[in-house]
């Protein structure tokens, strides 16, 4: 597939002098066509900077950017064939649905006929064709998402870019747009970039995660790549929920890994005098009284479908997830047994996966 | 216990309302006397109370005060005057409330180095005193040909609103999401098109203030009509300045009295009119899309 977002060495910095700093450090991503791209992170790292640069909205310090096969950098918003929806809507006050879904559009002087033809498309896709006369005020949060997709929509861009679309609506919404979003986009095949600080918004739509920390990409790869082999603790503590678990220790010898208060019978790929950490998901650690590795139960969290048990070991707190039914109460000793496939190692001090 | 309460309470609420009325009463009487005096002729003024009601509905003193009355040497009343002040005051209030929008927009939405500095610097016209503007504005008129002149005092009105107006649009607008202006810039737009598609349409209530408050201010000045006009072109402060000024044997205050009204009446009539929008204008500032 060929490329159709090239972002190529970009750096960002603000203010001069001594105070510059520096919010994009090098950023390098290969968007191939088709593609559902997040980028994803923590406020402030970044990511809605990469997006304003690669809209047009902000001009980098460094670096190029590639629509196609056209180098964009200094090329305004509106000539760059992209379609941005915000995540205050941004819909004009004064027009009703379905001028603002035209607006575009009559400004690169589509006929009348043609422009109404796209608008009911849009709106039909959308399923807003009984909002078009409302006003944005008239409209409740769901309905003005829409709205603004259809805005992005109608223009048949290039590019989407989505700037956190959904962190506005409640919970039940959120879902339900999210899916529509993945939907829209089977539909469309139109290569898209979506910035959101939720994780579950990054693991469910993406085809591909950029996971960014501090102006740096920590790791770029598939949800699966991400969640089953994260690049280092950053990214396997920021995505996963329940937390990753990382207990500290060190390989002691020939299949044998040292943690505070057991020997586990486990062979670490480092050497004895590393201290590693081991990273285990919630899921990969079951609670068996026949497990050597023991601790007290601190905490039971059911929701519904799974109950999470927080378990204090002389490693530290453990989470476990366990079944809905597990009859387990804080205080009880139980033993811990651990999946040994599913481990990730880490190097303490880099951070970094072994 | 509980009716002793309650009788408290109605006492304060009775005691309330007494102090508001008389609060009301005395801001009113100036305008009633004011009313009843320009409908008595001379001898029911000299006979009756300043306070009692006229015999009729006389308004001889209304059209002696629109078209005869003397203002210094020259006797055509108020008319002449009035529509000097229309004809000052409607392109001046237009003019500056379009361009401070304009300055608004700008100074809001399209921040440029130096645009707060220089917004720091209108803000001293706000503040300024135009005393001390008199004699180097009278001097630049004079320059530009413009003295005693309307063209001349609608110039001068529009240099000393732009200040306010701009403070007002700039403020407003700054309540603007930021996304906005980046979704229009996204759909194509630029910035005249940006102004009038999408920023004029939701500025009715801040246009409503800025027009009601300019128009105030022009009608009502004294001060740059009386320095810069000339004969002909006296705005109608200036003309009641000079009708009560005028001396005859007898004092004509039904005359003087329907002079202020006639003058005050335009100020009035606006705020009746888009009163409404002023007040809606001056709470509301956030913009939701």
């Amino acid at each position: 597939m060929s490329s159709a977002l090239k972002i190529n060495g970009i750096r960002k910095c603000f203010g001069k002098g001594d105070n510059t700093v520096e919010v994009l450090k090098r950023i390098d991503i290969d968007v191939a066509s088709g593609e559902f791209l997040i980028l994803v992170g923590p406020s402030g790292c970044g990511k809605s900077t990469l997006l304003n640069i690669i809209a047009g909205l902000e001009e980098p310090t460094e670096g190029s950017i590639s629509i196609g096969d056209r180098n964009v950098v200094g090329v305004p918003p509106a000539q760059r064939d992209i379609a941005m929806v915000f995540q205050s809507y941004a819909l004009y006050p004064t027009m009703s649905v379905a001028e603002n879904i035209g607006f575009a559009l009559e400004i690169r002087k589509v006929p009348k006929a043609e422009r109404q033809a796209r608008i009911a498309e849009v709106a039909a896709m959308l399923q807003i064709e009984h909002l078009l006369d409302r006003r944005p005020s008239q409209l409740s949060g769901g309905q003005r998402q829409r709205v603004a997709m259809g805005r992005a929509l109608a223009r048949n861009p290039q590019l989407f870019l989505f700037d956190e679309p959904l962190s506005n609506l409640d919970a039940k919404l959120r879902v339900e747009m999210r899916a529509e979003i993945k939907r829209l986009h089977q539909l469309s095949g139109i290569t898209s970039v979506y910035v959101t600080h939720d994780q579950v918004e990054a693991m469910t739509l993406g085809s591909r995660i950029a996971v960014m920390k501090g102006g740096v990409l920590q790791q770029l790869g598939t949800p699966d790549d991400i969640y089953n082999r994260p690049a280092n603790t950053y990214v396997a503590t920021f995505i996963g929920s329940p937390t990753m678990n990382l207990i500290e220790g060190r390989a002691s010898g020939v299949e044998q890994f040292t943690i505070a208060g057991a020997q586990l019978a486990l062979a670490a790929p480092s050497n004895a005098s590393k201290p590693t950490l081991l990273g285990l998901r919630p899921e990969h650690i079951r609670l068996s009284d026949a497990a050597a590795w023991r601790g007290i139960v601190n905490l039971v969290e059911p929701t519904g479908a799974d109950t999470y048990v927080v378990v204090d070991t002389a490693a530290g707190k453990v989470t476990v997830r366990a079944a809905p039914q597990t009859q387990v109460r804080p205080g009880d000793a139980v033993g811990l047994e651990i999946q040994a496939e599913h481990i990730t190692w880490f190097d303490q001090a880099s951070g970094l996966r072994l | 216990m509980n009716t002793k309460f309650f009788s408290m309470l109605m006492l304060w609420r009775v005691l309330l309302y007494v102090t508001l009325l008389i609060g009301a009463a005395f801001f009113l009487a100036p305008l009633y006397v004011m009313v009843v005096t320009s409908l008595k002729d001379a001898d029911e003024i000299r006979q009756h109370s300043l306070v009692s009601l006229p015999g009729g509905l006389n308004f001889d003193a209304w059209r002696l005060a629109w078209d005869s009355a003397c203002t210094g040497a020259q006797c055509s009343g108020l008319e002449p005057f009035f529509w000097n002040s229309v004809w000052m005051t409607i392109p001046a209030v237009l003019i500056s409330t379009t361009w401070g929008a304009l300055n608004g927009y700008v100074l809001s939405l399209w921040k440029f180095r130096g645009s707060e500095t220089l917004f720091a610097f209108l803000l001293f016209g706000v503040f300024m005193p135009f005393q001390v503007v008199l004699l180097p504005m009278s001097q630049v008129l004079g320059w530009m040909g413009m003295s005693s002149s309307i063209a001349g005092l609608i110039l001068v009105h529009l240099l000393a609103g732009l200040p306010s107006t701009t403070l007002f649009f700039r403020n407003y607008y700054a309540a603007v999401p930021k996304d906005l202006l980046n979704a229009a810039r996204m759909d194509g737009a630029g910035f005249w098109m940006i102004f009038l598609r999408i920023i004029v349409p939701m500025s009715t209530p801040i246009v409503m203030v800025t027009l009601i408050w300019q128009f105030t201010q022009i009608w009502n000045d004294f001060l740059f009509g009386v320095a810069f006009s000339g004969a002909d072109s006296k705005p109608i402060t200036v003309g009641l300045n000079n009708l009560a000024n005028t001396t005859s044997s007898v004092k004509a205050y039904n005359v003087d009295m329907a002079a202020a009204l006639i003058a005050g009446l335009p100020t009035m009539l606006v705020y009746v009119v888009a009163g409404r929008y002023f007040v809606r204008g001056l709470t509301a500032g956030a913009v939701k899309g």
